[in-house]
């Protein structure tokens, strides 16, 4: 196969991780209309979650994603009633501000404990060889458990009952109310899934590349492009627009240098939300 | 003998829904128009492909002899239609004279900012807000948001004025007052074009009106001929109130 | 008629402060200290334009500054302009970038348009870094004897800083202006309602797309000065993201929506700072502390200061502005 076909099913794999952290980012727009600007330092804190863990406990860092998402449902909730919860009603600007003045804390803090320096999670699976290009063991499994995640996260919202609370909620708030279900419960456990679903998608790039506290707002950027290209609303429709992301990717990077990446993708973005405001799969935005 | 505004074949969708479908009507100058049906029936969206917040598919819209169809709510405004809206849209954190003053600035009279705060201060005591001039928009009733609406509408000096319900959960009162107001801005020049569901309300006042159910024109003529129509009897069956009131000839 | 307001002549006494306070001693850590705050509230007084009186958060508004830098930098030292009219250029090539980033990015409504900043910030950044004639990476100096002009270094350096006091004292009174003007009211019923105000006449897209353009100029220039005092430039200190952030918070800190309150934001937030980056202990939590008043201020005063003294004192709205 040619470099660039290897290139792009890296990219399908590395997308799907991109995919799952913008099912955290769309559950919780589609949810309460916020738009979640701690989500890049969420997925930081997903990496180096890993991390410590990984080092603390010297387990199969898969077996570890586990912890990594109840810790972020936890803070998610911690996150939620900090910051979104007294803001939920008012105009779009003062979740914005409030969400990112704890974007800014949580970098903050991180660059006090672990500096920028790169850190690095060592583990390597062994990987699938094709041909002449070898599949790495990590990015293969990284593509398993985040479709495992994403029908999880399906499994969950339309067949459990908090599942289906959560999507009355997401569609008509105040029905959803007249009917009984507390509103405030389910946003704080949407907005808590939503960050574990961010600090877990961090775990898993933790076990692909090296890392930074900083290296968040990429993931972060990546996560908007997909969920304005899927729409609000489908995880489903998140993955496959990640998946879509990250082929684009691998079909474009043997060709031009990586600091051109952002740019195309904030264009991509940009052009999707002036052209397409309905996303290419999901229903309208916000 | 041209109309003010010439509505012909006017037709929007929403996906899969028809909201209003082929719908064709004039309005003369001078006029008070009514529309009116069920709930549903397609009557804000035809305002709103009127004053541009829609473009419709189909159809064209022409007024004072000017084909607008498919233009931009400001621009429409400046050519000189004003409208106010069912649910209220104040500019909250502005006082309700500055409210006026705006629509003042940039209606079609387009005033500089001195003169439009004045002519401001006169449409308020025109509909009786001058005491209230100086308090924060959000702090109004509903009432006086809605005469807030109309105001703000007059402010641009329009030569139509659309009305989107605007007796809508006023007290008897209030409704009297605010039918008054809408006489008086007929008298001095104003056509306006109106859509309520207080249907004595509009009996009285309206010149002629429209009938609208499941985005179809049903029925158009004078208060009278359209309280006698058959079919708008029976698209308003079972809201016996109605009925009632239909059936009484309503001088 | 804004010769009649206080506000006005508060502005031109801030200004006379910032003049006389250096002169007494010669006093060149002074001027830098000041040099710093007239520069934030320059920023400030501009992003309020965009945030406090439309209602839209430009989280990239460093990107005028930077990029006013660069340009201004180039003409100096490679086409070897005089300061006057390359800063002046600067501006005026910034808001016109602006204006074409502005038609584009402001279709876009409330929080999308705050993110598609943050996008022309990465974007412009991505480009300025790649851009050879302007130094790539490395960026660009300035040789001691661009200074030369303006009568040496020392001249040069107390010139550049009366010239960013002007651009500061012209940033407030443009707020003033604008704020008491038929346009300003535009911009007020675009932030309160913009539905509502284009069915009142406001041609939204073109209003936005004019305010984000002119919040642009003043900063470019406040750029090209500050730059071209430093001697250089390069990607990284020009478009640093943090400082967009400080922005934001000290905006938000004196009073979004207020003339003063952008000054009184930037001038203690700018305190603060210093504080924070001189003490040993606290300089790596300068973002947790801001990021901490950011928060506390949107939760419980989302006027600022100047917010609470409105509240506080009702009758001061009309003086104070």
């Amino acid at each position: 196969m040619s470099g660039i076909m290897a290139s792009m099913i890296d990219g399908l794999m590395v997308g799907s991780v991109y995919g799952l952290a913008a099912m955290g980012l769309s559950l919780i727009w589609g949810v309460m209309d916020v738009i979640n600007l701690t989500h890049g330092a969420m997925i930081a804190l997903g990496m180096f979650g890993m991390y410590l863990l990984f080092h603390a406990v010297a387990m199969n860092p898969y077996v570890l994603l586990l912890p990594v998402l109840a810790i972020g449902l936890m803070l998610g909730i911690l996150v939620y009633w900090m910051s979104v919860h007294r803001v939920v009603g008012q105009p779009p600007l003062m979740s914005l501000l409030s969400t990112f003045s704890v974007n800014m804390m949580v970098i903050g803090i991180g660059t006090a404990l672990w500096s920028t320096s790169p850190y690095n999670v060592n583990f390597s699976l062994r990987g699938v060889t094709v041909g002449a290009y070898t599949f790495t063991g990590n990015h293969i499994a990284a593509t398993g458990a985040a479709v495992i995640i994403a029908l999880g996260l399906q499994m969950f919202l339309y067949h459990t009952r908090p599942g289906k609370a959560i999507r009355a909620v997401a569609d008509n708030r105040e029905a959803a109310e007249l009917m009984g279900i507390s509103s405030t419960m389910v946003l704080t456990v949407a907005f808590g899934i939503g960050i574990a679903l961010a600090m877990v998608s961090g775990a898993l790039v933790s076990t692909l590349f090296p890392f930074t506290i900083l290296s968040g707002a990429g993931y972060q950027l990546k996560s908007f492009v997909v969920t304005i290209l899927a729409g609000l609303g489908k995880p489903f429709g998140a993955l496959l627009a990640g998946v879509l992301l990250g082929l684009l990717e691998g079909a474009v990077t043997p060709f031009i240098a990586v600091s051109w990446i952002p740019l195309i993708e904030f264009g991509l973005f940009v052009v999707v939300l002036i052209f397409f405001p309905r996303g290419i799969f999901g229903r309208a935005t916000a | 003998m041209s109309a003010l505004l010439q509505v012909d074949g006017v037709s929007k969708r929403f996906g899969g829904l028809q909201a209003v479908a082929d719908v064709s009507f004039h309005i003369e100058e001078g006029e008070i128009l009514g529309l009116i049906g069920p709930n549903g029936a397609g009557k804000t969206t035809l305002f709103n492909v009127v004053n541009g917040v829609y473009k419709g598919e189909k159809g064209t819209i022409t007024f004072a002899g000017q084909d607008i169809t498919g233009l931009t709510p400001d621009k429409i405004v400046h050519l000189g239609i004003a409208r106010t809206h069912q649910i209220v849209k104040p500019l909250a954190g502005m006082s309700v004279l500055e409210n006026v003053t705006v629509g003042g600035c940039f209606g079609r009279a387009y005033l500089g900012l001195r003169e439009a705060r004045e002519a401001a201060m006169e449409v308020l005591q025109t509909v009786g807000m001058a005491e209230r001039a100086n308090i924060p928009a959000r702090s109004l009733t509903i009432a006086g948001k809605k005469r807030l609406e109309v105001a703000r509408a007059l402010a641009a000096r329009p030569k139509l004025l659309l009305l989107d319900e605007v007796l809508a959960g006023l007290t008897p009162t209030e409704i009297a007052q605010m039918i008054q107001l809408v006489r008086k801005i007929r008298d001095g020049g104003i056509s306006v074009f109106m859509i309520e569901h207080v249907m004595q309300a509009i009996m009285q006042l309206s010149d002629r009106i429209v009938v609208l159910n499941f985005g179809q024109k049903l029925a158009e003529g004078t208060p009278t001929e359209v309280a006698r129509d058959p079919q708008v009897i029976e698209a308003y069956l079972g809201d016996s109130e109605i009925t009632e009131k239909l059936s009484e000839k309503t001088s | 008629m804004i010769f009649r307001r206080l506000t006005f002549w508060l502005i031109l006494a801030l200004a006379a402060m910032f003049i006389i306070l250096p002169l007494r001693g010669n006093n060149a850590a002074l001027r830098e200290d000041l040099i710093l705050v007239a520069i934030a509230v320059t920023l400030v007084s501009n992003l309020n334009l965009m945030i406090g009186y439309t209602g839209y958060v430009n989280f990239g508004h460093i990107v005028f500054y930077g990029l006013g830098g660069y340009i201004g930098l180039y003409l100096v030292s490679e086409r070897h302009w005089n300061l006057f009219l390359s800063a002046f250029v600067a501006g005026v090539l910034v808001s016109l970038v602006a204006l074409l980033f502005g038609l584009g990015i402001l279709r876009l409504r409330g929080a999308y348009f705050a993110l598609a900043t943050i996008g022309v910030l990465v974007a412009v950044n991505g480009f300025v870094a790649n851009f050879n004639p302007w130094g790539r990476s490395t960026g660009m100096y300035l040789s001691f004897d661009a200074y030369q002009p303006l009568g040496g270094p020392m001249r040069a350096l107390w010139t550049t800083y009366y010239l960013i006091i002007g651009v500061m004292a012209l940033s407030l009174i443009l707020s003033l202006a604008i704020k008491r003007s038929k346009f300003g009211l535009g911009l007020f019923a675009i932030r309160e309602d913009e539905d509502a105000a284009v069915v009142l006449g406001i041609n939204a897209t073109v209003y936005k797309a004019i305010i984000y353009s002119i919040s642009a100029f003043l900063p470019a220039i406040a750029g090209a000065l500050m730059f071209y005092k430093n001697g250089m430039i390069d990607p990284s200190i020009a478009f640093e993201y943090m400082l967009s952030l400080e922005g934001i918070v000290m905006l938000m800190l004196g009073g979004q929506g207020t003339v003063v309150g952008a000054a009184l934001g930037a001038g203690l937030y700018e305190r603060l700072r210093s504080f924070l980056l001189t003490s040993p202990k606290l300089s790596n939590f300068h973002l947790v502390i801001a990021g901490g008043l950011l928060l506390l201020v949107v939760l419980f005063a989302s006027g600022g200061i100047i917010g609470w003294l409105y509240r506080l004192l009702p009758r001061s709205r009309e003086v104070i502005e």
